[in-house]
């Protein structure tokens, strides 16, 4: 297999209600500070594939309105619904396939114009789920509730990790929520699902990316800082919630070893040296580390406990402060990309970890409560 | 290219305006299976799934995440692509590239739709931009008889014209068991058939059909044992080229992203006279007058020249270029799954197992699909593994 690397990386500050915005104005400035910073122009963009999500954008062809802004104008390009990491999968594919030497991937959400539960509602079975009323925050209510009882989790561990990444985020300039939490805050906030209370969920942002993948041949001849993709990954668990172990995330667990084996790595928490996952809640944040394999099943609370995922720890966890500071859907998967080069290149400025970056793990989720997940791992080499 | 990739199985349901003794699930799954039974696999043999259809039509989000106890998902890498009418070939495309790219060796592609479950022009307005385009577009009934005015003006071309086109096509759906609409039809007919959007009659029109199709993608070395005969990639190409229904150019009725799309694959491919090199088109021609427009968009004919060529019979099953001997789009459209049927159906053709719809000895053939904002996808296959 031929090798890629991401060579470019834009992102716009994400945010509440950006009124001023459609999706496309949204997106544009992303674009444009990507292929910047590749150094690049759109006339070196071989082809395009957009991400989006028809029922947030309430459009049936949602990739409709960002066609033009991500320069699509007589250039090949299709469109993945879903989080940005699985587009991000298929640029890779499409440069590796040798037909194409760069694709630019982009990603954009307004969750401001939608409404969440009646959005993510939709994603149940219409027959016999919907009507329960299941929304995303409930459906992933009882995920925690399966999970904190399965290990003995606490609230308090939770609160941990709203905490760390609600500080993370004000060293990064664009965080939606910019809070100096402490765990208590956390604590006090008030209940939105039992167990999760409003600093336990992320915010619903606006906000959009784009990055710039290039095959080998490409990359040496365009790329100043490449971040070379190692392995990416990823797999899907069973649809209703009933069918699924919602304690354990055996999806993300089949998803992160095969990317490990593909990127020779044996002993992931050594090995990785910053880590940006999709912590959606606070308890994902644990299971997701769980899963990653950064500590055995059930030991993510003590390990958030140690301080081993702050930015100052053996194996940061999102020092950019991940979704819990700003989680526009959809873009927030490819973020998780864009900050993993940051780091590896040394430019995340005060969110940058206390250590050479050599490998850095991105994450990306679709569905509800973590049914299909996608693990990059990014490198300097 | 990094790995030669080729169709190696397919699989259809038997379309129908409304399948009531299925739900989604159990319409992918029957196309699944039977495209498994087809390369003698099994969902233990697949590495990842590729799936698509329009969401609003069915009103369900994250179909990849719903879909797996039909898809077969299960624990396998799954990904979803949607882009509209063209999201079936955007979903071959997508296959082709994947297992190109040495990602994986085998990829189950799904494309699927259960229009009886739709409002279908009310979703697909949603497509559109809702300050500038949506208070006036009146779905996609009305934005294609714009186009065929714009090219009756130009060019002459009457509805009489048009209706030969249905009357071939239909003709052609007769022979295919999987087909939706299966009765002969004459031009008489289609021309007193209501009139849904002048010059567009309803028998000029496809149909809103429920449907699934999957395919199997595999990489060269493992094509070869999986069938005697793969269909082999020679290369794609797509053009989006308008966001903005009111941006589009309906001067003459020319599919722009077609004329644009064509010279881009005949370039990868190697196709110098489309009409003498191409042995079977299986085109995404969701109306009767894009069988005359869009021929001439793909070069097979000088401008205003598609109604001769149809006439003469060139397109027919034993003409010199037979185009959709399936039945093509006006006897079945599951939309989701309408792109990737052209691409099963050219698969058959080039592996000798299209039945009474076969064409004789093709070598090259082509599928295309159209859709979201008069937008174009290409595939073209073929019987020898490319250079």
């Amino acid at each position: 297999m031929d090798r890629a690397a991401i060579i470019g990386i834009g992102q716009t500050k994400a945010g509440g209600r950006m009124k001023d915005f459609n999706y496309a104005e949204l997106l544009y400035p992303a674009v444009v500070a990507a292929l910047e910073d590749a150094g690049i122009t759109i006339e070196d963009i071989d082809n395009i594939v957009t991400t989006s999500n028809d029922f947030w954008d309430g459009r049936t062809i949602s990739s409709m309105a960002t066609g033009d802004v991500s320069g699509a104008w007589d250039r090949n390009i299709s469109c993945v619904e879903g989080d940005g990491t699985f587009g991000a999968f298929y640029g890779m594919c499409r440069v590796l396939s040798g037909v194409y030497g760069t694709t630019l991937v982009t990603a954009h959400s307004k969750g401001s114009e939608s409404v969440s539960p009646y959005i993510t509602n939709a994603a149940f079975d219409p027959i016999y789920v919907r009507s329960l009323g299941l929304d995303m925050v409930s459906a992933c209510a009882l995920q925690a509730r399966r999970y904190m009882n399965r290990y003995k989790i606490s609230e308090e561990q939770c609160a941990l990790v709203s905490s760390k990444n609600h500080r993370n985020a004000l060293d990064n300039p664009n965080a939606h929520l910019q809070l100096d939490l402490s765990p208590e805050d956390v604590m006090s906030s008030r209940m939105v699902c039992d167990p999760l209370k409003l600093y336990d969920c992320s915010p619903v942002s606006d906000g959009a990316v784009a990055v710039v993948i290039a095959n080998e041949e490409r990359t040496k001849k365009l790329g100043k800082r490449p971040a070379w993709i190692q392995a990416v990954s990823f797999c899907m668990d069973n649809y209703l919630l009933g069918d699924r172990d919602l304690a354990e995330c055996a999806a993300l667990t089949k998803a992160a070893k095969k990317a490990y084996e593909t990127a020779g790595i044996s002993d992931p928490r050594k090995e990785i040296d910053v880590a940006e996952v999709y912590d959606a809640f606070s308890y994902q944040e644990l299971m997701w580390t769980e899963g990653l394999g950064f500590c055995d099943s059930g030991e993510a609370g003590r390990l958030a406990e140690s301080g081993a995922t702050r930015k100052t720890g053996d194996i940061p966890v999102n020092p950019s402060g991940g979704l819990l500071a700003s989680h526009p859907v959809i873009a927030a998967g490819l973020i998780r990309i864009a900050e993993a080069v940051r780091q590896i290149r040394g430019e995340a400025g005060k969110m940058q970890v206390d250590k050479d970056v050599r490998t850095a793990l991105a994450h990306g989720v679709n569905g509800v409560a973590g049914q299909s997940h996608c693990v990059w791992i990014l490198g300097k080499e | 290219m990094a790995r030669r990739t080729a169709i190696v199985a397919t699989g259809q349901t038997h379309h129908r305006s409304i399948r009531r003794d299925v739900n989604g699930q159990e319409l992918i799954r029957e196309a699944v299976t039977r495209c498994l039974e087809d390369g003698e696999l099994t969902i233990d043999d697949i590495d990842a799934v590729v799936i698509g259809n329009m969401d609003h039509f069915e009103g369900i989000n994250y179909v990849d995440c719903w879909s797996v106890d039909g898809s077969g998902g299960f624990m396998k890498p799954t990904i979803k692509l949607t882009t509209g009418g063209t999201t079936g070939t955007t979903l071959g495309i997508a296959g082709y590239h994947i297992v190109a790219s040495g990602a994986f060796d085998k990829v189950l592609v799904i494309g699927w739709e259960k229009n009886s479950e739709s409002d279908t022009t009310g979703a697909i307005n949603t497509a559109f931009d809702p300050v500038w385009d949506r208070p006036f577009f009146a779905g996609a009934i009305a934005g294609l008889s714009v186009t065929a005015q714009s090219y009756a003006n130009m060019y002459g071309a009457t509805a009489k014209d048009a209706a030969r086109v249905a009357v071939r096509d239909r003709r052609h759906a007769c022979l295919n068991p999987y087909a939706h609409l299966r009765k002969e039809i004459t031009i008489e007919e289609v021309l007193a058939s209501p009139m849904l959007s002048d010059p567009v009659c309803l028998l000029d029109m496809c149909p809103r059909t429920d449907g699934a199709c999957a395919v199997v993608y595999a990489a060269e070395g493992v094509a070869e044992k999986i069938c005697p005969q793969p269909a082999w990639v020679l290369g794609a190409s797509s053009r989006h080229m308008f966001s903005y229904a009111c941006d589009a150019d309906f001067q003459g009725g020319s599919l722009f992203s077609m004329q644009r799309a064509c010279p881009d694959l005949y370039k990868k491919v190697g196709i110098k006279e489309p009409l003498k090199e191409i042995d079977v088109i299986e085109m995404y021609q969701p109306f009767s007058w894009a069988g005359l427009i869009w021929i001439e968009d793909m070069g097979l004919c000088g401008k205003g020249e598609g109604p001769k060529l149809v006439w003469d019979g060139v397109t027919d099953l034993g003409g010199e270029l037979p185009i959709n001997p399936s039945g093509g789009v006006v006897s079945t459209n599951p939309i989701g799954a309408t792109g990737l049927i052209r691409c099963a159906e050219v698969a058959l053709q080039i592996q000798g197992k299209a039945g009474e719809r076969q064409v004789p000895d093709v070598n090259l053939a082509i599928a295309t699909g159209f859709g979201g904002c008069l937008w174009t996808d290409l595939l073209a296959y073929g019987k020898k593994k490319p250079e």
